[in-house]
């Protein structure tokens, strides 16, 4: 078991690392005032490889894989994690047009994504829950050589920044009845509703969707008619979760350099604050928790790379280190005291940060409920 | 305006200089009074990165290949991956334990044996400067051994119609158009470009790409010229140099102590 990362690996980081520092940090004070992802971007993301991380090479990305495509939202993280929060999304449909799609499909949607020319979209909530995916009430019915659309997608994110969206909605009646579409932003019906005003992760746009009749061409379906459940639930488990794992990484790796470095040039009693143990205690906590998540987040991108069944870790991964986000900015705020509180200071808005992708791309408690079925599988009689 | 200038090779000097994040960690060798490198990551001397892309720009408008060139131990290869991730089409590293401790002399006597080793060129591109020594001045003694003209402080490069460049050079005050034929060693300032981001396909590519590694052996350098003993810089002494303010506590009476603070004022010459 080798724990090291590759030469090539640390090169991706570093690479990331100095766009994420020199060309995210002039970005992020619109991005909290405006609520707004600077688009701008998106060509030299595309350029370097971010937006095309996963995509493989014959549709124009560079098909790094998973691990590689956690450091690229790690790293992103750390500066700002609006920018992992809205890419991972974008690899979402990324990654569930080249598992599902057609080669027309893969050949007409997977280059413009991979080059950063628009972003990816894969609205799956409907305004009924998120979680009961089963129960959408958005549909899709035949009718000649269209489907037509009709309800509501809602908290999906870059809805207004893709030019087209990975809609799943529903074909006939239950778990099997649910089919996946790409939907493009000036088909016939369909619209853009409202911007979400979230307090945290702000510069990810979170909007609505609405499909009024919404017509859409029978060469949109993505995969088969009635596997838009798995559609929706491969593409969240693997990429969604492990993506928002690494969003959630990121702030953690934020909340312990910015909590390390305060500790270290606080001086109360004469000497800097880390020498007092209960800071050390603090600190204890936070590096833990971020040496942990680091295991779990890249333990999980490997299976998946491997192409091995990681549900469970992805699961995992998920719901330990989006709770252990806010845990560590919540403790990186205390080592600031009154500071922390502050708007000039960073922790504060890693701890709004890390509250949002807590319910985000699939609620914690969701990831229980795959996890207890996992800690009680060997005991099913 | 028509370009008609044909660069073939356009080599590179690159240096591998301590991460300045982590220069509180790099100590000098109290024996030979040189910095101790080992086990303190390297980055590419960051003005050599603007050196690299005014050369990765000129071969995107001619065509050409561009070569890195350094002088550095073998541990520090990975800045050599990075330049050719970046775009670069192959590597040299000159490394052979006579070339350590060599001053900008001495350093420049190796890489003008490099770049010989190399064979023909076009323009060989610096950075000013390095972060580590600040000396400015390989450039310039890389030109002198090649026979070479050396334009410093490069902010600009144009292309005419006829063989030559316009060589636009930043001065105290301003600054100064040359026209200069090819070949010709230019020192870039980082006002020239930006340098681009590692492109993670160039990353993919860089991994089959050469670092040719050449000793003494290779270039048959005269030993007396290289290394210690090829340096005339000769470190006198070594010393930690606090700047504080100076503290001195008056005693006595305030009578006593207030004579002695004006005594204080004359002696410095305040007034």
């Amino acid at each position: 078991m080798d724990f090291r990362f590759s030469e090539r690996e640390e090169m991706l980081r570093k690479s990331v690392r100095e766009f994420a520092e020199n060309e995210v940090t002039p970005k992020m004070e619109a991005m909290e005032e405006t609520g707004e992802f600077p688009t701008e971007l998106l060509e030299p993301m595309g350029k370097l490889g971010i937006t095309g991380v996963i995509t493989p090479t014959e549709y124009d990305g560079v098909g790094l894989g998973y691990v590689a495509r956690t450091i690229v939202l790690e790293e992103l993280g750390r500066v700002c994690a609006a920018m992992p929060m809205a890419l991972q999304v974008h690899h979402m449909a990324c990654a569930a047009i080249n598992d599902f799609g057609t080669d027309a499909q893969k050949k007409r949607f997977l280059p413009p994504l991979a080059k950063g020319e628009t972003m990816g979209c894969v609205p799956v909530t409907d305004p009924t829950g998120g979680s009961d995916v089963i129960g959408m009430k958005t549909s899709a019915e035949l009718k000649g050589d269209k489907y037509v659309l009709n309800g509501r997608k809602c908290f999906a994110t870059n809805t207004h920044t893709s030019d087209f969206w990975v809609v799943i909605a529903r074909t006939a009646e239950g778990a099997k009845g649910l089919s996946a579409f790409i939907v493009e932003k000036d088909a016939p019906g369909a619209k853009v509703g409202r911007k979400e005003n979230k307090f945290g992760l702000r510069g990810a746009n979170t909007g609505e969707l609405a499909f009024d009749s919404c017509e859409v061409p029978k060469e949109n379906l993505l995969g088969q008619e009635g596997g838009g459940l798995a559609v929706a639930i491969k593409t969240i488990s693997e990429t969604g979760r492990t993506g928002m794992a690494a969003t959630a990484l990121g702030i953690l790796t934020a909340a312990y350099e910015q909590a390390g470095k305060f500790a270290s040039e606080r001086v109360l009693y004469g000497k800097p604050i880390s020498a007092l143990q209960a800071i050390q205690f603090y600190m204890a906590e936070i590096y833990s928790q971020l040496e942990i998540c680091r295991l779990l987040c890249y333990r999980a991108s490997w299976m998946k790379d491997q192409n091995m069944r990681c549900d469970n870790e992805t699961a995992l991964a998920k719901y330990y280190t989006c709770e252990a986000a806010v845990n560590a900015a919540k403790r990186a705020i205390e080592i600031h005291g009154s500071y922390g509180i502050m708007r000039e200071y960073t922790v504060q808005r890693l701890l709004r940060d890390a509250m949002v992708t807590v319910p985000a791309g699939g609620t914690a408690e969701i990831a229980k409920v795959v996890l207890g079925r996992a800690a009680l599988s060997p005991f099913k009689k | 305006m028509e370009i008609c200038v044909v660069v073939k090779r356009i080599i590179v000097c690159t240096k591998p200089v301590p991460d300045p994040k982590l220069w509180d960690k790099v100590s000098v060798d109290p024996v030979t009074r040189t910095l101790k490198r080992q086990g303190i990551p390297s980055i590419i001397n960051p003005l050599d990165k603007h050196a690299l892309e005014a050369a990765l720009s000129i071969q995107e408008a001619q065509g050409g290949e561009v070569v890195l060139l350094s002088m550095a131990p073998t541990f520090t290869t990975s800045t050599l991956r990075e330049g050719l991730a970046m775009g670069a089409d192959r590597a040299v590293l000159l490394s052979d334990p006579l070339f350590a401790g060599s001053d900008t002399l001495a350093t420049a006597h190796i890489l003008a044996a490099g770049c010989r080793w190399i064979g023909q060129f076009d323009l060989i591109l610096c950075g000013n400067f390095t972060i580590d020594g600040s000396t400015a001045q390989v450039g310039s003694q890389l030109a002198e051994f090649l026979d070479l003209p050396n334009v410093m402080h490069v902010i600009d490069l144009d292309w005419q119609a006829t063989h030559t460049m316009i060589i636009t050079q930043k001065i105290e005050h301003g600054y100064t158009k040359l026209r200069a034929s090819l070949p010709v060693v230019l020192s870039i300032r980082k006002e020239l470009n930006r340098p681009r981001y590692i492109p993670f396909a160039g990353i993919i590519a860089a991994e089959s790409k050469e670092i040719e590694v050449l000793t003494n052996d290779d270039l048959r350098i005269d030993p007396t010229l290289i290394g210690l003993e090829g340096s005339p810089t000769k470190m006198a002494g070594l010393e930690i140099r606090r700047f504080e303010r100076a503290r001195e506590r008056l005693e006595g009476s305030v009578d006593e102590i207030v004579q002695k603070l004006v005594d204080k004022i004359y002696q410095y010459g305040v007034i």
